[in-house]
């Protein structure tokens, strides 16, 4: 009780130093308008790609169709927010948006779930798309030129503020009873079954927290960018989400931290290349895949609880 | 009743070449299980080879046809070489990732080098109209179909008849047995790219003949559409495919012709996964339960 | 006391019948084994009893708390959490998984952790946890493997693989255990040590235990009664010494004349 204290309280120190050092850096003009674009973005790819990361490395099923779930979080919140402009509304927003995301994701993947592999993403493909499609010709979300003058109520701080919530409840979800249960089903079905646990139950809760997280993602970017249109949310935008998962490493949460800040920055950096610019990010992705294919970090996973009997250890010997 | 003719006419010729498309992204999914997210760009690069030779070295049809399959065989193969093989014992994801860089780089490589800009295609064929009845047929329209339901029958009776292809049925089925009994695993890979790259590179020439008009992200959009049209026939079988690709065709032509394009994406994907519900393997695919 | 109940249970698979027509009955805290040549169906008979695959005719039935329950066309899941436990042939561990979350998983359906409750990390969720991680260790003292704990499934060596999902199938708190070749690949000194473990089961955990086994010495050793089936039939059935003289018994091994 009193070690998980420890490991919890430094855990908070990490997150609120990490905030202060963004906010002094800020401070004294190491990061400019420019450079804090870069990191808001990041930090919404984090969000993101976390949730993918749920899906696809801890339950083991292959989905293709993230965007999709971003942008129901992103239409709804931008709608709700543009009708009461205030942190009331965003606030609403944000649970309007995850609540009509995981309804879908529900809905979608009862059914869908039970297609193996490949198939699974492809069918997933399908719904991003279809979701886009109707995005794209509904009076409301204002056909292929989408909503613009969303109010900015996301900023920085905010997403900071979501980028540790829902990594913290994605974590504590993934090391507790439920965590361990969709674990299993990616690890082997047939044992889990025959173990008791419901697969069909857990992949679906899987992939409809993935979805959730997905609109907090939606929502936030609607929100900070202030303009959104249905091409922003395609077949490419899943893809990108799936990048940062494959390349951090499937199945490790700091590997998504890694391979979003690094993609990130690569693309700050890029940006002074011109048309170059997406020839050197594609070179890099194959060279980073095919040196390293289990991703930058494969599953490995930092942990204070490790730190600390190291140094226990250490200080022992 | 004449509508529906047409339509039907329309609708094959597009399906013919979503089925050439998927024919090529199903033998690599068959032979590696890798879906070849490139696939679509290597039928740009058919179409850009075509345009290329027609304005530049005057080829006629025929000869930049056949010099487009050739040239796209061999990038086909040069990608497996050099971004595929080093993967090959990977994790099938990062395989699949690389093949989407493998497409960024060479739409964005495209772009880089001969511009964004949308090209119209040579003519070098003139457009004549036939009338049989109240259905009107383009030369070019049949051109696509008896070029690519003969490319189809010459596909099947390679792998069907020829050493070659009896290796990449073996390769499918099981590498490593196939590898005991001495076939040559990459050079059986290899082959199997050429020819669905290939195959990609006649689809290309032949869109750009029929739409008139070529840039480098061309491929983008057919080739996830075939890749859905293999997934929907069975992916990893070749009649599935042919059949994947011509039944995406016609409903694509259908729902336009009934008034909701806007739709015919939506459509296309709602009965995609509704198909899969059914049948979770594809039409012609069989669920394989694993063995307990 | 009949604690499971099996009449007429059927499978075909198109038209060759995989298993035809078997009743058999378990009793409460017995241990029986199930043998066979090759093929005559004892793993399609120990997947249809666990729900992996649907029986085409036939009940079974089982003993429960509350009452008589009717198990066959239930979900694998269902038949587990009602207390039938299994091993498997060709070891199917959480391999990426450590010692001891495969032995937790096992325990998911009687563990009473809320959603909210953990990933808000309230207090009971620590100390439902660390309950639970005490039953771990206490279970994997019992089978020596209480410094495996957080050791990959993967890494463990062949004989500890095979303990490793005795545990896990016990985890399930089952009333009864069905062991599907466990002595496959071990050695005469292993195959002893297991002897030892299946009666001390029996015995600690006060369960039913069906086992499906070729080597005979560890059958005719624990085995109370023995089921014989070939080509998906049950052909004999009692206890060792009855089977082993039985002289269809005797020609579905040999294939000679009775």
């Amino acid at each position: 009780m009193k070690k998980n204290l420890k490991y919890n309280l430094t855990w908070l120190a990490i997150m609120v130093v990490g905030y202060i050092l963004i906010d002094v850096l800020e401070l004294v003009g190491v990061i400019d308008q420019f450079a804090e674009t870069t990191l808001v973005l990041i930090g919404i790819n984090i969000i993101l790609a976390t949730g993918l990361n749920l899906i696809i490395g801890f339950s083991g099923q292959f989905s293709l169709g993230h965007a999709g779930f971003m942008a129901i979080g992103a239409y709804t919140s931008a709608l709700i927010t543009q009708a009461i402009p205030n942190g009331g509304g965003m606030v609403l927003g944000l649970i309007a948006g995850m609540a009509l995301s995981a309804l879908v994701a529900l809905i979608v993947g009862i059914p869908t779930l039970r297609l193996n592999g490949d198939y699974l993403a492809i069918a997933t493909m399908g719904v991003a798309e279809i979701i886009r499609i109707i995005m794209n010709n509904l009076k409301i979300t204002n056909g292929p030129a989408g909503l613009y003058n969303i109010p900015q109520l996301a900023n920085w701080s905010v997403v900071y503020l979501f980028v540790c919530l829902t990594t913290i409840l994605i974590v504590n979800f993934i090391h507790s009873r439920d965590g361990r249960a969709v674990m299993s089903v990616r690890e082997d079905e047939i044992a889990a079954e025959s173990m008791g646990v419901n697969i069909t139950k857990w992949k679906v809760i899987a992939f409809v927290l993935g979805a959730a997280t997905a609109a907090i993602g939606g929502a936030l970017h609607a929100s900070y960018i202030q303009t959104i249109a249905p091409n922003d949310f395609g077949i490419m935008e899943s893809i990108n989400i799936l990048i940062i998962v494959v390349m951090g490493g499937i199945g490790s949460i700091t590997g998504t931290y890694v391979a979003a800040i690094v993609l990130g920055l690569l693309d700050m950096v890029l940006q002074n290349f011109g048309t170059l610019r997406m020839v050197l990010y594609s070179l890099a992705l194959i060279l980073i895949m095919v040196f390293k294919p289990s991703g930058l970090l494969g599953t490995w996973e930092f942990s204070v609880r490790r730190i600390f009997t190291k140094l226990k250890a250490k200080g022992d010997a | 009743m004449h509508t529906v003719l047409q339509q039907l006419v329309n609708g094959l010729s597009l399906g013919s070449i979503y089925a050439l498309l998927a024919l090529g992204y199903t033998m690599v999914y068959g032979i590696i299980k890798l879906i070849n997210f490139a696939h679509g760009d290597i039928y740009m690069l058919g179409a850009f080879w075509g345009y290329y030779v027609i304005n530049q070295w005057h080829f006629s049809f025929w000869p930049a046809l056949i010099s487009a399959m050739v040239f796209c065989a061999l990038a086909g193969v040069i990608i497996e070489y050099l971004a595929y093989r080093p993967l090959r014992n990977s994790p099938r994801i990062a395989a699949l990732i690389t093949a989407i860089g493998v497409s960024f780089l060479l739409e964005n490589g495209m772009s880089y080098l001969f511009s964004s800009n949308v090209r119209s295609f040579p003519q070098v064929i003139a457009v004549k109209q036939y009338h049989l009845g109240s259905v009107t047929i383009s030369n070019i329209q049949l051109l696509i179909l008896v070029v690519s339901i003969v490319l189809m029958i010459l596909l099947q009776l390679i792998i069907k008849e020829t050493k070659m292809g009896k290796a990449m049925r073996a390769v499918s089925v099981d590498a490593d047995a196939a590898q005991l009994i001495g076939i040559n695993i990459d050079r059986t890979i290899s082959f199997t790219f050429a020819l669905g790259s290939a195959l990609a590179g006649a689809a290309g020439v032949l869109i750009g003949l029929y739409y008139n008009s070529i840039d480098p992200l061309m491929g983008m959009t057919p080739g996830i559409k075939a890749f859905v049209a293999a997934v929907l026939g069975g992916i990893g079988l070749i009649p599935g495919a042919a059949l994947g690709g011509f039944v995406i065709g016609l409903i694509e032509t259908a729902v336009q012709a009934l008034g909701f394009s806007a739709f015919k994406d939506a459509v296309v994907y709602a009965v995609l996964i509704l198909i899969l519900l059914v049948r979770p393997a594809g039409i012609l695919g069989k669920n394989v339960k694993e063995k307990v | 006391m009949t604690l499971l109940d099996v009449k007429g249970l059927t499978k075909s698979f198109g038209g060759l019948t995989a298993v035809s027509d078997v009743s058999l009955h378990l009793d409460d805290n017995e241990l029986v084994a199930l043998i066979g040549p090759n093929g005559a169906g004892k793993t399609t008979l120990f997947n249809l009893l666990t729900g992996v695959i649907v029986p085409t005719e036939g009940t079974v039935t089982l003993q429960a708390d509350s009452g008589l329950e009717v198990l066959n066309k239930k979900k694998p899941y269902t038949i587990a959490q009602a207390g039938l436990a299994r091993t498997f042939q060709n070891i199917r561990l959480f391999k990426g998984l450590s010692v001891e979350d495969n032995v937790l998983i096992a325990m998911t359906s009687k563990n009473k952790e809320g959603f909210f409750e953990s990933i808000f990390r309230l207090p009971s969720f620590y100390k439902k946890e660390d309950e639970l991680h005490q039953q771990v260790l206490d279970l994997l003292k019992i089978f020596d493997m209480q410094d495996d704990a957080d050791k990959l499934a993967k890494n463990l060596p062949y004989g500890a693989q095979r303990r490793l999902e005795i545990v896990r199938a016990l985890a399930t708190k089952p009333k009864i255990l069905f062991l599907d070749e466990p002595a496959a690949g071990m050695n005469p000194e292993e195959t002893a040590d297991l002897t030892r473990l299946i009666r001390q089961i029996q015995e600690e955990f006060h369960i039913t235990i069906l086992l499906i086994e070729h080597d005979m010495s560890l059958v005719m050793n624990v085995a109370e009664r023995i089921y014989v089936l070939e080509y998906g039939q049950l052909i004999a059935e009692g206890t060792p010494e009855e089977v082993q003289k039985d002289p269809k018994v005797i020609k579905a091994y040999l294939g000679g004349e009775a």
